[in-house]
């Protein structure tokens, strides 16, 4: 009998949880949607004053006690946590209420980085996103986030996300191929997109080849195009640098690329060393012989 | 002489950072492991000690905003979204003749999320706070509440900015 009673109490509790969270002069829903209409309502007779309090708004209205407040939908839009108060002359009635987020996303902030970058570098793409409805209120309910990467041949990499806490994250590979690449976050139908430069990496290696200049004086050094590991054109201004070793001496000169080869003249020494490199790439060494 | 302080640096950058949070807030502070944040990069403990220390610090300029209807005093610790609607908060109270006291007492912190590049740090945190409403300076209510906010800050010149701050149930 005891136990039946227990259980009775339960159930009525979670039966009715508005009710006895609330006082009895005032009910006010204890959550509504942002930009959602609404109502309060309230007991008894009189003039009052009705306020709705919280840090990311306010309102107040003079009320007739014993009648419903509708508030039309729009006016109540910041998410956040609210103090409503009627209070008369000579009383003051309190409750609390929630508005939430709106349950569709209409903003997207997407913060990616970096804007420039060298083609094929794992995870080197990272994307975060945080998700907003139309009231600027971050949507805290989970909502899932597609990034796509696509250079201008297709898509080549698609990531959905769950957000957690209105914020989710990814990270991408840098395509193969140099250019302007688009980083797209989809929620639904709300996307942002930004460019990701993808540009060539270093020089996979360096070929080069000489022949003494017209006069005899001097050798000729010339690099091949230069690639990198990927196949795309190293960018003009790499500075590659050519040395010279010829008895415990060493000459060197740092000429940028143009039009994807570098060119030199230096001294023609029977017996010299001539090597080439960029960056960490070492290219092919040749001895020179005068015949 | 040497081991002997490498001993005592965590211990020091506890104290410090203890020191700091104090300084910024009277409110119990608590603060969660980050081993839970999602996110590219773990943040080092000199930056989730900025970051907690500047958004403690944002509870004090959102209070005395509040409290003297002055929407400048906002701008050293929000931006963005933060500021546009708590800048609109200020300017109803002030219409409406109203103005609000926000006395937050305790702080329970977790940071969740930073983003790329240390471009955006998220946390939350269940505050507890006593807020007094009052309508052309008389006091019509007063209440203990608590509740959990979601956060969203970013780097400015000099410190972090609230940039995001909500209330969810």
């Amino acid at each position: 009998m005891r136990r039946r009673l227990i259980s009775l109490v339960v159930a009525s509790l979670i039966a009715t949880p508005c009710l006895i969270a609330q006082d009895e002069a005032l009910q006010a829903p204890k959550s509504v949607a942002a930009g959602d209409g609404f109502a309060i309502q309230t007991t008894g007779t009189g003039k009052a004053a009705l306020y709705i309090v919280g840090p990311s708004q306010v309102l107040k209205c003079d009320v007739e006690r014993g009648q419903s407040i509708s508030f039309a939908p729009g006016t109540l839009h910041n998410a956040g946590h609210y103090l409503v108060i009627l209070k008369t002359d000579s009383s003051s009635d309190t409750s609390e209420m929630d508005v939430l987020p709106a349950s569709s996303p209409s903003e997207l902030s997407f913060l990616a980085r970096p804007s420039r970058l060298p083609v094929g570098l794992h995870d080197g793409i990272t994307g975060a996103v945080y998700v907003f409805d139309a009231y600027k209120n971050l949507i805290a309910a989970p909502e899932s986030v597609s990034f796509e990467l696509s250079n201008p041949s297709g898509v080549t990499q698609t990531h959905v996300v769950q957000t957690h806490n209105g914020a989710a994250l990814t990270a991408m590979d840098s395509t193969q191929q140099q250019g302007a690449d688009k980083f797209t976050a989809r929620v639904g139908d709300v996307t942002s997109t930004r460019i990701v430069g993808q540009v060539p990496g270093d020089p996979c290696g360096i070929k080069m080849s000489t022949k003494p200049s017209p006069s005899g004086q001097q050798i000729e050094l010339e690099t091949e195009p230069l690639r990198d590991c990927s196949g795309n054109a190293v960018p003009d201004g790499t500075i590659v640098t050519f040395t010279e070793t010829y008895a415990g001496a060493q000459t060197t000169a740092d000429v940028p690329l143009k039009r994807g080869i570098a060119q030199v003249a230096m001294p023609a020494h029977n017996g010299a060393m001539l090597s080439a490199a960029s960056g960490v790439v070492l290219g092919n060494q040749i001895h020179w012989e005068t015949h | 002489m040497l081991k002997l302080l490498k001993r005592l640096l965590p211990v020091l950058s506890i104290l410090a950072f203890a020191a700091s949070i104090h300084a910024a807030t009277t409110a119990d502070v608590r603060i969660e492991p980050l081993a839970a944040q999602q996110g590219p990069r773990t943040l080092t403990d000199q930056t989730a000690s900025a970051v907690i220390k500047d958004y403690l610090q944002s509870w004090q300029s959102l209070s005395a905003a509040l409290e003297q209807n002055r929407a400048e005093l906002l701008k050293m610790d929000f931006a963005g979204v933060a500021l546009e609607k708590l800048g609109e908060t200020v300017h109803e109270q002030s219409a409406a003749g109203l103005s609000t006291q926000y006395r937050d007492s305790a702080h329970d912190i977790q940071i969740v999320f930073s983003s790329p590049e240390g471009l955006s740090v998220q946390l939350t945190d269940t505050v507890a706070y006593d807020l007094q409403v009052l309508d052309h300076g008389k006091s019509i209510s007063s209440k203990h509440i608590t509740t959990r906010y979601i956060v969203v800050l970013t780097p400015a010149e000099a410190r972090w900015k609230v940039r995001v701050f909500q209330a969810t149930n």
